[in-house]
């Protein structure tokens, strides 16, 4: 019983040093977001490269589909840019783009020089729609429902890893639901 | 030298200072910027985690400093500003987490562990001390026979 209580420290010890090990293998950039469960916040935002028109979530319902919010001054956004091109030519998924923050010049330069895997952009000129959506860094990814509802955020760049393990299961669950 | 550079490098950082500081809304009225001053000190800025909105130079504590100032100027009380942020940000965007389910960890553990830790020191030197007077009753009990033995034996021849 005594032995007990001397190795109590001890083991309270390891405890707290493997809570530590738990939290530094934690990346405190991913926050939850709050959102998730609820309807897209609403946006009626001017298309890129054709300002006259202005497209908004009304236009992403009907199916799943991928928000990716962009800029071409991020640097991370080029490290997912030959996967979102892939996802979209070779396997049709629907994505669309706020363009956060950026110049109409020159997101439309960088996608000319990348290639465009958007169906269409739209263009959050004061980040305010990105604030809306509670983005805090770039790129950021939110998988909608049919119904415009937000399922999954993912902060960050997608790897193939990310996709196939989170975004594509969710997927495609979200297309059974619906059929 | 050293001294001039000194010096220069100090008129830096007070430039520095100044132009975190000069970062103030003008249309507020008094009551308005101190509320204003009071929010933007609790909230966290998300982008360098470990400053508020008020202390942060980055561009998205610029935006959110900015939504703080116009849901001011429209009327919005303290707690409707806070509700705003954490329904877009979470819990986490708040310096002082709000007292619910999730958190009651987060606010009792302290004090819970801290209880705990009071009372096993409590227990351990209250158990060592009665351990201890026992020892000495022990201790003087065979002091007394060795005494009481060796006065005999002294007293034999």
């Amino acid at each position: 019983m005594k032995r007990l209580v001397l190795l109590l420290p001890v083991l309270m010890v390891i405890g707290l040093l493997v809570l530590l090990g738990i939290g530094l293998g934690l990346n405190p950039r991913e926050v939850p977001s709050p959102l998730i469960g609820k309807p897209a916040p609403d946006f009626h935002l001017p298309v890129l490269g054709d300002a006259e028109l202005r497209l908004g979530n009304r236009q992403l319902q009907g199916s799943p589909a991928l928000l990716n919010v962009w800029a071409s001054w991020c640097v991370a956004c080029l490290e997912e840019h030959p996967l979102l091109l892939k996802l979209s030519r070779e396997q049709g998924i629907p994505l669309y783009g706020l363009n956060y923050k950026d110049s109409s010049s020159d997101a439309q330069a960088w996608l000319a020089r990348h290639g465009n895997p958007y169906r269409w952009s739209v263009q959050d000129l004061d980040g305010k729609t990105g604030l809306e959506f509670g983005v805090y860094g770039v790129p950021e990814t939110f998988l909608l429902d049919a119904d415009g509802v937000i399922r999954y955020k993912h902060i960050g760049p997608i790897s193939e890893q990310d996709w196939q393990q989170k975004i594509a299961p969710l997927l495609a669950q979200l297309r059974g639901a619906k059929s | 030298m050293i001294i001039v550079r000194t010096a220069m490098l100090w008129v830096l950082l007070i430039g520095m200072q100044a132009t975190a500081i000069a970062a103030q809304p003008a249309e507020l009225d008094a009551g308005q910027l101190q509320r204003y001053h009071k929010l933007t000190e609790e909230l966290r800025c998300l982008v360098c985690q470990n400053q508020n909105i008020a202390e942060s130079n980055a561009p998205l504590a610029n935006d959110l400093r900015d939504k703080v100032q116009e849901m001011l100027l429209a009327g919005r009380s303290d707690a409707e500003i806070k509700d705003y942020m954490t329904d877009h940000y979470g819990d986490f965007v708040l310096y002082r987490p709000p007292l619910k389910p999730a958190t009651l960890a987060l606010w009792f553990a302290p004090a819970v562990l801290l209880l705990a830790a009071l009372l096993l020191v409590w227990r351990l030197t209250h158990r060592h001390r009665g351990s201890t007077s026992t020892t000495q009753v022990a201790d003087a009990q065979s002091v007394q026979r060795i005494l009481t033995s060796g006065t005999s034996r002294e007293g034999q021849p």
